[in-house]
């Protein structure tokens, strides 16, 4: 510890990506270290929890990169929800009526874009407060798939795994990561996609300015709001898919709040991964494996705990995981802030 | 120094430049001409104009009357990509800088240089080297931007403008943060940088700087042009009466100081910043009830960490406070404000202020929960506000009425709101922490008048200021800071600037 | 604010100018409805007709707008009374949920109480209650920095499966013959009676608005809340205990939310049932802006989101139109009154210079 001011010792790259990523670091060990063990003994159950985990982390994976886009560029976005939701009624409706799963998809991510349209139009334009804007969207897409909701609706079908060749027959990974139906791969290249996106291009250097002081990137040219709509309307995209996610390739069928506060649930993802991809799909898996081993142990019902508690286990670990060990994280420093130009 | 190349076009000329704000005419038929190669000085008080000035040409605004033209040609600067494209950069007084990002991060941002999609900064590293070298401006590219001292901080920021090509150079008030020395450095990088062509235009209120280094010198006030000169022509007090409009005392009258019995004693005292960096380190010094004791220092060296734990707001690590003899308890605003601390904070809108309430419910801001204010858990309206007119006419603050809201007011009254309430209760220790910052003349000289009359009520006084000629024409004693340790103890009689600007660089005598 | 040196015409100024905006809101807000309403191909005549016949239409009408604006009263004051404080509690559904349980356990458990003791007995057992539910975000903020925005939201989620299991287990209803998850009828001595047409429920809503109202502005309490949501940083340099009044406020907050949630297990449905009060939570948030997040303010604009509630089972009945439609117009109506600036470009009308309280500045520390 010498010299406070001028020379601060730099952080060593290994401790810097450990203070970055070592949540993600943790949650993979955990779960890698866990399954093993578990494998050894009940190979089949261990595989079909661990794939489960995978597709339960997708929505909430998909929900925190639509945060972190968002929040990277300055804009807070409580309204994740509210566009899986919506998303989620669109692209069933589509598939339900048009009978084309592609074409479903496409009209979710659609469905998210134009919310996020119109929560950057509330948050940049408008300047209204951030969390109030994310509000107006949750309510909305209540009140949108309530008003327009039909009883008995069904789908043809909903999307199915695809096997990847021989790598699919491999013992117990080819059945977590080789044999998912698409939106679930998808996801995986989204995130290391966001990842390089955000730190490695120009497009990522400069939404990060965005967000930390929006000024500093206005004098160098930098179009303030520009980055910041086109990365609120990249964030709905990613919800329309995660809502997509949910009736076509999770359930097949809509209900009305099947989103369950999943939307929120990613928010507090992205803050726990400390606003980066990857640390943010860690946090998404760890929530992911609550919800694989909830149902696992309620289907084979050998334990008497009440429903109940399982289904707000993930809402209680998400209290403690952001009390007890983020503390203090540190959020992009204009976040939330609406920019004026002087 | 290369005087002016006549025949040359100019570098730059604003010509009848007129920008209005909601209320305020802030520059009227601005006349301004740079010459190339030049250092211009824009010499005004706060809120002359200056500023509006170099925003209309940076293209943050955009004026609503006159015309902008470079090397002698008409041009249209709408945002700053065009003043960019025009070779005009800027260092802004609050650092453009983005704290998390490397200093090579901050300087190819929006001119990136990419191989495909992405980033290559190992390029963009070689050549911010490059220009470092060329132009004497050490920077380190891979240092993270928020881990570098003040000074360093501003050479980033001119590289910055030197890697876009700047050819026309606007300085904001660039000293206000530096060492007399640094600011000498400064200079001379100003000189070099001249020396190859680029033209400089130089904001600032300090008038000796002025003289020192500039070639032309023009004065704003009140949003007009006053004069342009020379330093030939003129001197600091020529100077101070275009920048006021009317003879300004340079001075500040007072009697020597008559020291009692010791009033606030500091006993080792170690405190943290906010990311758990030591601030202060082992600090210890006494202030007396009669005296004004300044303590020196650039920015950013431990102060306001200090003042903080002396103010109950930070936690000290270790040490004790003793108030009157009596150990204080850490951490306790409340405590200190009821045995009579009263603090001026630095920054008077955060600290200081509750901008949307009136100026009445400002004045009992640390008082409310008292008689008269309030009787049980019940506020009197009645007595606030009485207590509030009698506070408006002592300390002559320019408002509608008590129930203006705070934030209505103009800087030097907001900061006289602040005076008023706390000079306002019982007193026995003043700590002052940069109490005259980005005000008008008027209201320095009335703040420095009524901290001396403090003094003179046998009251002890802490005054921190990061200008120079403040503390030498205050304080009875000095003391200087450096990393978070007092590096020197002097009557005031002892100091001068130089000694205090080597005291400041942690050179020792 | 107290009203200073003000003509009757200065105050009807002054109040057209705070009103302007929440009320052109509204007219926008049916205004959008209505074109959705027949985009949807549905008459919006007819359809507002019965929402206001079935609102406003007759006694009994005005009774049930009544009955539905009381608890929204309750959960648009817990909103508005944390705004203040600069927090933003979209926890309301959870305070109310434990406070409408805990009374409706302490109306059936106890028995052979006069009413004037067991009625109170289960309401302040209710406040309490939610009062407990809301100082966990509180202390959460101050002693781990969670921000309370995503903390409350999940202890929603929490809310609604622990008071689900208690009227599925613990608390619930072993009358013969009953599959339903729901607690047993609370006891006639708990109910809150209804005085002619108006349910005393209400009056207690008016009540606790104007306690808030002098508590917020006449009180060192208030003034201490009021100056740590505007300045955080200021409360402390004058010697405010800053953690202390946010639980503190969260705790009020929760309070009276969970007041709520006990006036409409006493006063309306006479138990516990899951899932009778979604969705009053959210109401909450768009009623505490329509009503400027001032106390006072709230009560009108509960008035009329009850009176859309009540009148939205006629409509569905009359005009074939989904209640839902009523959460579109909420949502809308939050909105404009959120984007004031709109309203005020349509009505050219002044801001009022008031307090205005920031949330959305980040997740992180104070």
């Amino acid at each position: 510890m010498e010299g406070t001011i001028v020379h601060t010792p730099r952080p060593s790259s290994i401790s810097r990506f450990l203070r970055n990523y070592g949540v993600a670091v943790a949650v993979v060990l955990l779960i890698l270290i866990g399954s093993g063990i578990s494998y050894s003994i009940t190979p089949l159950r261990t595989t079909a929890v661990l794939a489960a985990t995978l597709r339960a982390s997708t929505p909430l994976a998909l929900g925190a990169l639509c945060g972190l886009y968002g929040e990277r560029s300055g804009v807070i976005n409580i309204g994740i929800e509210g566009q899986m939701l919506l998303s989620a009624f669109t692209a069933f409706l589509i598939n339900a009526y048009v009978g084309n799963l592609l074409l479903g998809v496409l009209v979710g991510v659609l469905t998210g874009a134009v919310m996020g349209l119109f929560l950057a139009f509330m948050s940049v334009t408008l300047r209204m407060d951030q969390i109030i804007g994310g509000t107006v969207l949750n309510i909305l897409a209540f009140g949108l798939t309530g008003y327009f909701y039909q009883q008995g609706l069904t789908t043809p079908g909903k999307l199915q795994p695809i096997p990847l060749g021989p790598l699919a027959d491999l013992p117990l990974v080819g059945q977590v990561l080789f044999n998912n139906p698409p939106i679930t791969y998808l996801t995986l290249l989204l995130v290391a996609l966001s990842q390089y996106v955000l730190f490695f291009t120009r497009w990522g250097l400069r939404t990060r300015a965005v967000g930390e002081h929006p000024r500093a990137a206005d004098t160098v040219g930098i179009n303030v709001y520009f980055m910041r709509y086109a990365n609120v309307i990249i964030g709905g995209c990613l919800a329309g898919l995660a809502g997509a996610y949910l009736t076509l390739e999770q359930v097949g069928s809509f209900e009305r709040m099947m989103t369950n506060g999943r939307g929120f649930l990613a928010l507090a993802m992205m803050i726990f991964g400390k606003w980066n991809p990857l640390g943010a799909w860690g946090a998404s898996l760890l929530i992911g494996f609550t919800y694989a081993f909830q149902t696992r142990l309620q289907f084979m019902g050998t334990i008497e705990i009440p429903p109940q508690f399982f289904g707000m286990l993930p809402y209680l670990l998400t209290i403690i995981v952001l009390a007890g060990f983020v503390g203090r994280a540190r959020p992009p420093a204009a976040d939330g802030v609406p920019y004026e130009k002087e | 120094m290369s005087g002016p190349l006549t025949g040359e076009p100019l570098a730059l000329e604003a010509r009848n430049i007129t920008k209005r704000f909601p209320g305020v005419l802030a520059n009227d038929s601005v006349d301004f001409a740079l010459e190339k190669g030049e250092i211009h000085a824009l010499l005004g008080e706060n809120g002359a104009g200056k500023s509006t000035l170099m925003n209309v040409i940076y293209g943050l605004y955009s004026p609503d009357e006159g015309q902008i033209c470079v090397d002698g040609k008409e041009v249209a600067i709408r945002d700053p990509n065009d003043a960019i494209a025009h070779g005009i950069g800027m260092v802004h007084q609050h650092f453009m800088l983005v704290p998390v990002f490397t200093v090579a991060e901050n300087i190819v941002l929006g001119s990136e240089i990419t191989r495909g999609p992405t980033l290559d900064m190992r390029q963009a590293e070689r050549q911010i080297r490059r220009l470092s070298e060329e132009f004497g401006l050490q920077v380190d590219p891979q240092a993270v931007v928020e881990d570098l001292a003040v000074g360093e901080q501003q050479r980033v920021e001119i590289v910055k403008a030197l890697y876009r090509d700047a050819r026309i150079l606007v300085l904001d008030e660039p000293t206000a943060v530096l060492t007399p020395q640094e600011a000498d450095d400064l200079f001379r990088i100003m000189r070099q940088l001249t020396d190859r062509g680029v033209s400089i235009i130089f904001i600032t209120h300090k008038l000796k700087e002025v003289l020192a280094v500039a070639d032309h010198i023009t004065v704003m006030r009140r949003g007009r042009v006053v004069g342009t000169t020379t330093p030939e022509e003129t001197d600091e007090q020529g100077l101070a009466s275009m920048m006021v409009g009317r003879d300004v005392v340079l001075e500040v009258d007072k009697s020597p100081a008559q020291p009692q019995q010791i009033v606030l004693e500091v006993q080792n005292l170690s405190v943290q910043d906010e990311r758990g960096v030591v601030a202060v380190r082992d600090v210890s010094f006494e202030v007396r009830a009669g005296e004004i004791l300044g303590i020196a220092g650039v920015q950013g060296n431990g102060q306001t960490e200090l003042v903080e734990a002396l103010t109950g707001l930070r936690a000290p690590q270790s040490g004790r406070i003793l108030l009157d003899g009596r150990e204080v308890p850490f951490h306790n605003p409340r405590y200190l404000i009821e045995h009579g601390v009263a603090h001026i904070p630095e920054d008077r809108q955060k600290h200081g202020l509750v901008l949307p309430y009136s100026i009445a419910d400002n004045l009992v801001l640390s008082t409310y929960y008292r008689e008269p204010f309030s009787r049980g858990v019940q506020r009197r309206q009645r007595p606030i506000n009485a207590r509030a007119g009698a506070l408006i006419e002592e300390f002559d603050v320019r408002a509608p009425g008590a129930f203006t809201p705070a934030g209505n007011l103009s800087g030097g009254n907001q900061q006289k709101v602040i005076v008023a309430r706390e000079l306002s209760r019982r007193l026995r220790l003043l700590v002052a922490n940069q109490p005259t910052r980005g005000l008008d003349v008027g209201s320095i000289e009335f703040i420095h008048r009524r901290m001396v009359q403090v003094r003179d009520e046998q009251i002890a006084v802490l005054l921190v200021s990061a200008e120079l000629d403040e503390i030498l024409s205050l304080a009875d004693r000095i003391v200087v800071m450096y990393h978070g340790r007092i590096v020197a103890t002097l009557a005031t009689a002892q100091a001068t600037r130089d000694k205090l600007g080597l005291l400041m660089a942690g050179s020792g005598l | 604010m107290t009203l200073r040196n003000s003509s009757p015409g200065d105050i009807a100024r002054r109040l057209w100018r705070s009103a302007s905006v929440p009320i052109g809101s509204v007219l926008l807000a049916l205004l959008i409805g209505a074109i959705i309403l027949i985009v949807s191909g549905a008459s919006p005549v007819e359809a507002y007709r019965a929402l206001f016949r079935g609102s406003f239409g007759d006694a009994a009408a005005l009774g049930r707008t009544l009955e539905k604006a009381t608890p929204l009263i309750f959960s648009g004051l817990a909103v508005a009374f944390a705004f203040k404080a600069g927090l933003f509690n979209i926890g309301a559904q959870g305070q109310l949920l434990f406070g409408a349980v805990t009374a409706a356990a302490i109306g059936f458990m106890i028995e052979g109480l006069p009413p004037l003791i067991h009625a109170p007995l289960a309401l302040l057992g209710g406040a309490l209650a939610g009062a407990l539910f809301g100082a966990i975000p509180g202390m959460l903020k101050t002693y781990t920095g969670a921000h309370e925005v995503i903390t409350t939201i999940m202890l929603n989620y929490i809310a609604i499966n622990l008071t689900d299991y208690l009227a599925n287990g613990p608390l619930q209803d072993t009358t013969p013959g009953n599959i339903v998850a729901r607690t047993p009828a609370i006891e006639a001595s708990a109910r809150i009676p209804a005085i002619g047409a108006i349910p005393l429920g209400f009056v207690i809503a008016l009540l606790m608005a104007a306690l808030a109202w002098w508590l917020l502005w006449h009180t060192t309490i208030g003034f201490e809340i009021r100056t740590v949501g505007l300045n955080p940083s200021a409360a402390n340099y004058a010697g405010m205990r800053v953690s202390t009044t946010i639980i503190v406020t969260m705790m009020l907050s929760g309070l009276l939310a969970g007041m709520g949630g006990a006036v409409e297990t006493q006063g309306i449905i006479g138990r516990f049932q899951p899932g009778f009060n979604v969705g009053l939570g959210f109401d909450g948030i768009t009623i505490a802006l329509l009503g400027k997040t001032h106390p006072l303010g709230v009560i009108p604009a509960a008035v009329l989101v009850g009176a859309m509630r009540a009148g939205s089972n006629l409509m569905q009945f009359n005009a074939d139109v989904a209640t839902e439609i009523i959460d579109v117009i909420l949502a809308i109506i939050l909105f404009f009154v959120a984007a004031d600036s709109i309203i005020r470009w349509i009505l050219r009308t002044r801001a009022v210079s008031e307090e205005k309280v920031t949330l959305s500045t980040g997740w992180g520390q104070q």
